[in-house]
């Protein structure tokens, strides 16, 4: 196998790994949001409150699941 | 992939509209810097015009009864000014100016990327890490200003015995210290996937319909393709309004440093 082809089966493989990741950030935000509607169907009242909690938390737990798009991105295009 | 036809990428390219000139530098090629009008450039000028004349035309004719015009404008400002109420505290209304420009020119710029062919400022970490830099050393500057040496009491969580702070103190620096990272990655790379997606997809029916009888199926990727349009409008004012969140968030900590 030439260095070349070897490279870029290493760069896709890897971009493959790193998107791995992002299953982790999509069960965050799952639980973040299925935990959010269970507590605003018991409290409907004080739903509306939490919603910029639950963005902010959404948001936090997201940038995880960016940051392996973002490795992903960088094996394929910028190495 | 480079190799292949379609390039999902190539959306995001810069290119120079027209050449302003070579500042400094010692005459030899490639020294200096070199400033240029790129469509970046444009689209920026843009969305800041298209956000001035809606603020302008909307709230020209103060009327008791409100227009269309005026009702929206009035809206994008309440929901705002609410956020930050609720968000970064009363105090932190003298920061209103700042996170309504920062939403405004980022829901404007995302929902201008989503025209076909137009560009998309907020796809580019120069500008989003530009944006989630002046956020950050605003917090610094403003919490250093109004707290002293207080506002490092925001690495110290009270009430936590001492040998538990050895390690927690190192974990909350390196958390401030990651935050402008984390504030433009996130746009940024919305933004940029979003769009990649979208191409990807409709790279897909192209392929498809090449493919003679069999390129009926070309209609379900360009559903999918329909379906995420839909998404990525979603995203772009979700992602505005999570940037704006968090602007408010870290305001916060610059205001109320104490845990």
């Amino acid at each position: 196998m030439d260095p070349e082809a070897a490279k870029l089966m290493g760069k896709l493989i890897g971009a493959g790994i790193a998107c791995i990741g992002m299953g982790g950030a999509g069960v965050g935000v799952g639980v973040i949001f299925g935990n959010y509607l269970s507590g605003a169907l018991r409290n409907p009242a004080a739903a509306a409150s939490q919603f910029s909690n639950l963005i902010f938390g959404f948001a936090v737990t997201e940038a995880l699941g960016i940051f392996s798009l973002v490795i992903a991105f960088l094996l394929l295009y910028a190495v | 992939m480079a190799e292949q036809p379609i390039e999902p990428i190539h959306q995001f390219r810069i290119n120079n509209l027209f050449d302003i000139g070579t500042f400094g530098g010692n005459g030899t090629p490639g020294s200096g810097t070199h400033l240029a009008f790129t469509n970046s450039a444009l689209f920026m000028v843009l969305t800041v015009g298209l956000i001035m004349a809606f603020l302008i035309l909307g709230s020209s004719r103060r009327a008791i009864v409100p227009t269309r015009m005026q009702l929206m404008t009035e809206m994008s400002y309440e929901f705002i000014a609410n956020m930050v109420r609720n968000t970064a505290g009363t105090e932190g209304m003298k920061f209103f100016p700042m996170v309504f420009s920062l939403f405004m020119f980022i829901l404007v710029a995302n929902l201008f990327g989503m025209f076909p062919y137009f560009f998309t400022v907020t796809s580019h970490i120069i500008v989003t890490a530009m944006m989630a830099l002046l956020v950050f050393f605003t917090v610094i500057i403003y919490g250093v200003y109004k707290n002293g040496l207080r506002f490092l009491k925001l690495f110290v969580p009270s009430g936590i015995p001492w040998p538990v702070l050895i390690a927690v103190v190192p974990i909350e620096i390196i958390s401030f210290l990651s935050r402008p990272l984390s504030h433009s990655l996130r746009l940024f790379g919305n933004i940029l996937a979003g769009h990649i997606v979208l191409k990807v997809f409709g790279g897909m029916v192209v392929a498809l319909l090449g493919a003679g009888a069999w390129g009926i199926i070309a209609i379900a990727p360009f559903g999918m393709a329909v379906a995420l349009t839909g998404l990525e409008f979603l995203v772009a004012a979700l992602q505005a309004f999570v940037f704006a969140v968090l602007t408010c968030v870290y305001l916060h900590d610059a205001i109320h440093p104490g845990h």
